[in-house]
């Protein structure tokens, strides 16, 4: 493969960075490690345990629609069950896994050797799970919380809903928020400071901006989550009265913290995706991105006009009409630069000769899916057209033809991309072609009869519906369609764990790509590259020849960094090397303060509050376990 | 409950074309349906739903011709890497991504804005304010003569009536798709909305807002009524319940007032003042019980595994 002979250096480099880098297997080492593509992959792994959670809940919850006056579901476990649904796939799924993805090639990508942080980068995985089975032990005691992943008040304020339900909602997002706070910072120092030399910011792979921008949204979103979960906990638990419209509090606040959340939140699921299908394209089409500054601004734009909708959520809560139209502005305006970010990829896709194999079927099924989400959306900046069908079934189809194309499709189209580099094995190209046709044509015959049931007057979130409405055939249809879509999924979850074992081994760079994922072996070694390469084009792969030896020589600009744990610092704009970063090395206290703080929130649950002081203390004693000096490196 | 406006579209071209839809055909059954508007509020979000709707095809036809037209070159080989500039590139994004969808956008911002103010105010003055509180899970109906009702909303027929919308407990939301669009009863504030129905009818109306346990039972309905029909309804319904006559309704009445039903229910003229429950004065007027769920006079109400009444005690 390539043209540089195997030299002694590269052999020696390798040993040297095994001995510094390697980890040693056991359940020590399983548990402290702070290797980014560990932890990458576990966030991918646990993603899809609790996306097969929430599918199976859908399957459950499509089954009891698909007839009138069906009694499969009682409706509090409907109710449980659409809410769960709601709150997994969000929390859970989406989120983990592009985290997943972001964590796993955002430093190969921009040729880092880990996250700038991993210790806080174990820390959101283990929190992220603990979060997660926190929330799912609703399950265990029957009262899994019932108001939807939108939870609004009064209805979940204790009068309404006196169960534990809504204390695990409550406290779960709270939970899950530190840890997604923790990943978006990680996110915004790896990709601001850790770049090679030579990566400026118009080098950046799209996939890295994708990464950048969600996580900048997260960190000026999640605070109206949190700030609005905790006024809850304080209303539930202590009687406090934000949300009590007779005691002078506003039901209408939490729906406007929750949306200034929850509409970015959106974006913040998106826009990796975009990332995913702008990272696939180039490589299956033979040719750079047509347009990239565009959808570099086109994304970060998204990002910020993103904040500013929130209220199209609340187009039938009587605000003013002035209010509403400055809104629905802004809703018409976040159009564009989505608008132009497809349009590039179209030019792309038309100027390239597209290889039609499996990872490229899922972006284009993403990009025509994503659009009739995208007009569909267009159409909810209408006011009175929003006013007409919002909490009608024609909202399920808008959401779910923007989510799961701008999601799922690029995820899945990522594992049969990225997955032999993970696994170094190919996955089956046929059974990738199946499941891509099962999962397209599924969805839409799930999804696109609900449009013509949310027309036909059927309201979302009902566990059952009259007969004689004209709206059992398209249930039926939508319910088909749905096994349809799960039984894709299911194809490629088989078609990985059976490939990730007996696959075709791929090679490190199977389908010469363009990005410096590709530099490294695969599935990658624990220290990324021999050398840390010097970066002079956007598609170093394509245009450095020397990269592909896997090991740019130290007369090209390669950096060994055999000298300790060590990565290189570069300057924001331009991609100078400015220091050498010492990284710290594996430690259980990150798993340690999860445990602790997972003790925390369960004592809050129960109000048990000495268990909850103790816990504190304990989380503090496991911060300064972290911490505690031990030499010159740091420990974050 | 189809109107002549609906029963026009399906014959139209119109439904033809929207075959292209695929399932978007909405003719056939009861459904309360967007696209069978009975008032001028419900047409024009008709009109501006198929506005929505062509400017939506031809993007999604425009993109998938791009999709398909590009997956019918031949593909490269391998390991081809094509670095050509391609001089249309660039200026095709901005024309189409920020040009084109910009004026598409900018049109489609403007006809809303002016349908969201034709909405905001009914064609005249209000001939009748009636007043709907939400409850959790039924619809209480007060008119300003005394007369209190559940779950059906009388009207007379082509004048504007405004509705006041209070909530009893959590949010819900009053949507009568062919009568207008939705709006939220949200506790603290009363927020109001316009009602006008062109033809005498029955139009079904759901609470929108999910709002717990029995949100999908939540139905009602507005009938509207030839003004002299609704006049007649109105002062009926405010008269108190008639002396039972007969020994058989008699009974009846010792029943209901010798049990618990009076703790919840009230029936005007008698001792039963409950107001947890629906008004049940005028009951046999109604066609249907139970928040829409059961017609008043079917057997099967009482074999009926369904047992909303029974969580419920909010």
């Amino acid at each position: 493969m390539t043209a540089i002979p195997e030299g002694d250096w590269r052999a020696e480099v390798k040993e040297r960075l095994e001995a510094i880098w390697g980890e040693a297997p056991g359940l020590g080492s399983w548990i402290a490690t702070a290797d980014h593509k560990r932890i990458g992959m576990r966030y991918l792994y646990t993603a899809m345990a609790f996306f097969a959670l929430g599918g199976l809940q859908a399957l459950l919850m499509r089954t009891q629609l698909a007839d009138a006056r069906l009694e499969l579901l009682d409706p509090e476990t409907y109710n449980q069950l659409f809410s769960m649904h709601g709150i997994t796939m969000m929390f859970l799924f989406a989120m983990p896994a592009l985290s997943g993805f972001g964590n796993y090639f955002v430093p190969l990508m921009i040729g880092a050797r880990d996250m700038a942080f991993p210790r806080l980068n174990a820390f959101g995985y283990w929190t992220l799970l603990a979060a997660g089975i926190f929330l799912y032990s609703s399950f265990l005691v029957g009262n899994a919380p019932n108001d939807g992943w939108f939870n609004y008040v009064p209805l979940a304020n204790r009068e309404f809903t006196p169960g534990i339900n809504i204390d695990f909602y409550v406290l779960g997002l709270i939970f899950l928020g530190i840890s997604s706070t923790g990943g978006a910072i990680n996110f915004i120092v790896t990709i601001l400071k850790l770049r090679a030399p030579g990566m400026t910011l118009i080098r950046i792979p799209i996939f890295v901006w994708g990464e950048l921008a969600m996580a900048l949204q997260i960190i000026f979103a999640l605070p109206a989550l949190s700030l609005a979960a905790v006024l809850l906990f304080l209303d539930r638990t202590f009687g406090f009265n934000f949300y009590d419209a007779a005691a002078g509090g506003d039901p209408l606040l939490w729906q406007h913290l929750f949306w200034i959340f929850g509409h970015p939140e959106v974006y913040i699921v998106a826009l990796p995706g975009f990332g995913i299908a702008s990272a696939i394209i180039p490589t299956w089409v033979r040719r750079p991105m047509i347009g990239y500054t565009y959808i570099v601004i086109g994304e970060l734009a998204v990002a910020l006009v993103g904040f500013g909708v929130w209220v199209h959520h609340m187009f039938a809560v009587g605000l003013p009409n002035i209010t509403y139209s400055f809104i629905a502005l802004a809703s018409f305006m976040v159009a564009i630069p989505s608008a132009i970010q497809v349009f590039a990829w179209l030019a792309t896709l038309v100027a390239g000769r597209p290889r039609l194999a499996t990872p490229l079927l899922f972006v284009l099924g993403f990009i025509i899916i994503f659009v009739v989400g995208g007009v569909t959306g267009v159409m909810f900046a209408s006011v009175p057209f929003d006013q007409a069908t919002t909490d009608s079934y024609f909202v399920v189809a808008h959401l779910h033809y923007v989510l799961v194309g701008s999601a799922v499709f690029p995820i899945f189209g990522a594992l049969y991309h990225w997955g032999p580099k993970m696994t170094g094995r190919l996955l089956d190209a046929r059974l990738g072609k199946v499941s891509f046709w099962l999962m397209f044509v599924g969805f839409n015959v799930a999804f696109f009869p609900q449009h013509t049931l949310g027309l036909l007057g059927m309201p979302r979130r009902v566990y059952t519906y009259e007969a004689g409405l004209g709206w059992e055939s398209h249930n039926l249809a939508s319910t088909i369609g749905a096994y349809l879509l799960g039984l894709g999924i299911l194809v490629t979850l088989v078609n990985w764990y059976w490939s990730k074992a007996r696959g075709v081994p791929a090679g490190d760079d199977p389908w010469l790509g363009e990005t410096l994922e590709w530099y490294s072996t695969s599935p990658p070694a624990h220290y990324n590259f021999t050398t840390i390469p010097t970066v002079r084009a956007r598609e170093p792969m394509w245009d450095q020849l020397e990269l592909r030896g896997g090991a740019q020589p130290p007369e090209e600009g390669g950096r060994t960094l055999t000298g300790g744990h060590l990565t290189l610092s570069t300057s924001l704009l331009d991609g100078r090397p400015q220091a050498v970063v010492h990284m710290p090395q594996a430690s259980p206290w990150p798993f340690i303060l999860s445990l602790t703080l997972m003790a925390f929130f369960y004592a809050l649950l129960l109000q048990v509050w000495v268990v909850a002081v103790v816990a504190v203390l304990a989380s503090a004693a496991a911060v300064a376990g972290w911490f505690w000096p031990r030499g010159q490196t740091q420990e974050t | 409950m189809k109107g002549p406006v609906g029963a026009g579209w399906c014959d139209s071209t119109r439904a033809a074309l929207a075959a292209l839809a695929l399932t978007l055909s909405a003719c056939g059954g009861d459904a309360p349906s967007l696209l069978e508007p009975a008032s001028e509020a419900a047409r024009l979000v008709e009109r501006l739903w198929w506005l929505l709707f062509w400017i939506s095809a031809v993007v999604v036809v425009v993109v998938a011709g791009f999709i398909a037209a590009a997956t019918l070159r031949p593909p490269a080989a391998a390991e081809e890497v094509d670095r050509r500039m391609v001089p249309w590139g660039e200026p095709f994004v901005v024309v189409a991504g920020l040009v084109v969808s910009g004026l598409v956008l900018a049109g489609t911002f403007v006809v809303s804005v002016i349908d969201l103010n034709a909405l905001g105010s009914p064609p005249g003055e209000p001939q009748l304010e009636i007043e709907v509180v939400a409850r959790t899970w039924w619809w209480e109906v007060r008119y300003p003569n005394g007369a209190v009702t559940a779950n059906e909303i009388h009207v007379p027929v082509g004048v504007p009536v405004e509705v006041a919308l209070p909530t009893g407990d959590v949010i819900h939301s009053f949507w009568v798709p062919q009568l207008q669009v939705k709006k939220d009863h949200v506790p603290g504030v009363v927020n109001r909305l316009w009602l006008q129905a062109d033809e005498p009818g029955r139009y079904r109306g759901q609470c929108a807002e999910y709002c717990g346990l029995q949100h999908a039972n939540m139905v009602f309905y507005v009938v509207a009524d030839p003004p002299d029909d609704f006049q007649a309804w109105v002062i009926e319904q405010a008269a108190r319940a008639a002396e039972p006559t007969g020994p058989g309704a008699q009974r009846g009445r010792d029943v209901f007032l010798g049990s618990s039903c009076v703790s919840c229910h009230t029936i005007r003229g008698t001792p039963a003042r409950g107001e947890l429950g629906p008004d049940l004065t005028h009951l046999a007027s109604r066609e249907k019980i139970a928040a829409g769920l059961f017609p008043l006079l079917a057997r099967t109400c009482a074999t009926s595994s369904t047992t909303r009444r029974t969580t419920s005690s909010a």
